[in-house]
């Protein structure tokens, strides 16, 4: 009689998968550790030790992007857990219009970056921008959100919230509604009122489903570009330049070897930020 | 009135004071929810579609009056025709790459996937870690761009397609991977014993049962390649090669003075997300969560 072994599911299935994933992703990871230690032209490298290092953490236009990087993974990852963790509490009840508000904050996910990112440079603008418009008609002058220095990476970080946030909200709503129901008949009997519900029984039951929107809102947040790109292209001065558009100026501008150590510094700033606070969610995850 | 009848009639008009007082709560939240919604989310659609309605001059007030006159369908002709019709030419390179990258994801991507959950061997934790790491790592741009090079893939689009298809390969092989736990092993049992070759296992009877998660495959990568931004930038260069966003981010420059064309190609670039979140809302929404909450 022919028996399952191993040896039922052949590795050459992996092959496939294998050689696409070496060649496309993982060589060129691994080589970027050694091409960051190189003057690099594509077809001649000649190896300089860390001075691309050096010069990336030593400039001020540069460096800037490193405090810009972790301030924006910050602030987006923030927003999206507690406005997701919020909207996910409100969404998750019966209500009648609930699948049209569900789609309506869910659907900026699916959009494209760029498209957004342009439509709220827009709405932004200091003078006839939609925004400043409004707050006009109230009385209150809105400040210049993507030129002053000051608040210009808040203001691309709160449309990063808006287009993320229904991401966080879904899986919010997802983690809410496989609380058993014992639970709330169990704080009924018990004369808890809302709060005690949100505060007792949702926010620590919803764990799996915070650490997701964590992890997933912080990484995203951290290799950021695009968005960035889009509204105010690193500008103005550097104020909003994050490790990833450096790395593409730095490419635009030739320079391959600095590039590529800007690209080994996101690396070591993803990993030793993520994996820790991986495992970290990790252990203090309750059991339903 | 005995005590005990004073005590159930006081309960009972609590209650339906509270119920009561819980409609008209509900009513109320539901009133606000939709207002809010309206004005945080539904406000920016408003106003990208206002605007790509009307002419330059009235667009260049960047307000959110209805257009003096009706100007959509001149200004999609008008996007239509820049650049000799780049727009078109970029859509059909976005069409082909989110083609292929798919096709290519599902037939790679479920062969790891199956093996992956079936054969658990030392090297399981190895490919776990490969995985993960696909998941949080930011891939090395001028390397990737250099090895593209080297095998004269570069510019391409078989090159951009591969890429894409790397990158995407953790977070579908995961997908499959969890839903083939789903699937019994008594399956794989039965069809070896009536004398099914192991190759002949996964494509005639596995795969096919692994339809459902195909399609959040299907849904999930078309949103993400089309959307894609970046990697078309940096290893899809060159005129000929536009893809729908670097059009959109070419012409953001070129339209400067002219907001509603602007506006009109951001309304175009959004109608295929659209369709797709019309009819496969419910596919989207438990795909992303899928890999998400575990």
């Amino acid at each position: 009689m022919t028996k399952l072994t191993n040896r039922s599911y052949t590795y050459y299935f992996l092959l496939p998968a294998g050689i696409i994933y070496f060649v496309f992703f993982l060589l060129p990871t691994i080589m970027s550790f050694f091409f960051s230690m190189t003057w690099w032209t594509l077809t001649d490298w000649k190896f300089i030790g860390l001075e691309n290092f050096i010069t990336f953490l030593t400039e001020p236009s540069l460096n800037i992007g490193f405090k810009n990087t972790i301030i924006y993974a910050i602030v987006t990852c923030s927003l999206k857990v507690i406005l997701g963790l919020l909207l996910g509490v409100f969404l998750s009840q019966k209500l009648k219009t609930i699948g049209f508000v569900r789609s309506m904050v869910f659907f900026p996910t699916l959009l494209s970056t760029i498209a957004v990112g342009m439509a709220f440079a827009m709405m932004m603008h200091p003078t006839q921008g939609l925004i400043n418009t409004s707050l006009k008609i109230v009385g209150i002058a809105g400040p210049d959100w993507l030129g002053d220095t000051t608040i210009a990476l808040l203001s691309v970080a709160l449309v990063d919230v808006w287009k993320g946030v229904g991401m966080a909200t879904v899986i919010f709503i997802a983690g809410i509604m496989s609380i058993p129901e014992d639970y709330y008949e169990a704080l009924a009997i018990d004369g808890g009122n809302s709060f005690h519900k949100f505060w007792n029984i949702i926010v620590p039951l919803s764990r799996p489903a915070m650490n997701s929107v964590i992890i997933l809102a912080f990484i995203g947040g951290l290799r950021s570009f695009d968005l960035v790109w889009a509204m105010t292209k690193g500008g103005p001065g550097f104020s909003t330049d994050l490790i990833a558009s450096i790395i593409y100026k730095q490419y635009q501008g030739g320079f391959y070897g600095l590039s590529t150590a800007g690209n080994v510094i996101l690396f070591i700033v993803v990993s030793a930020l993520a994996f820790p606070l991986y495992a970290f969610l990790n252990k203090k995850e309750v059991d339903l | 009135m005995s005590e005990t009848q004073i005590a159930v009639k006081a309960e009972t008009t609590f209650r339906t004071n509270t119920r009561k007082r819980k409609t008209v709560r509900k009513l109320f939240s539901e009133i606000l929810a939709i207002i809010l919604s309206l004005i945080i989310f539904g406000v920016p659609f408003y106003f990208v579609i206002v605007n790509a309605s009307k002419d330059t001059k009235e667009s260049s007030l960047l307000n959110m009056d209805l257009p003096s006159s009706f100007h959509l369908f001149e200004n999609i002709q008008s996007v239509m025709a820049a650049q000799n019709g780049m727009i078109i030419r970029a859509f059909f390179n976005s069409i082909m790459i989110t083609g292929f990258s798919i096709a290519i994801l599902i037939l790679v991507g479920a062969m790891a996937g199956y093996v992956l959950q079936r054969r658990t061997s030392k090297m399981s934790p190895f490919f776990n870690f490969l995985i993960l790491a696909g998941l949080i790592i930011p891939p090395a741009i001028v390397p990737t761009i250099w090895v593209l090079d080297g095998i004269g893939l570069f510019k391409t689009m078989p090159g951009i397609i591969l890429v894409e298809v790397a990158l995407n390969l953790p977070f579908t092989i995961l997908l499959y991977k969890g839903f083939m736990a789903t699937l019994p092993k008594e399956l794989d049992e039965a069809a070896l014993i009536d004398g099914c070759g192991r190759v002949r296992l996964f494509f005639s009877i596995i795969l096919p049962l692994l339809k459902p998660v195909s399609a959040t495959v299907i849904v999930l990568t078309a949103v993400g390649v089309y959307n894609d931004f970046v990697n078309p930038l940096y290893f899809f260069p060159g005129a000929e090669n536009a893809t729908l966003q670097l059009t959109l981010y070419n012409f953001s420059s070129m339209y400067n003075t002219q907001w509603n064309l602007l506006f009109t190609n951001i309304l175009l670039i959004s109608i295929p997300p659209l369709i797709l979140f019309i009819f496969f809302n419910k596919k989207i929404v438990a795909g992303m969560t899928a890999g998400a909450v575990k």
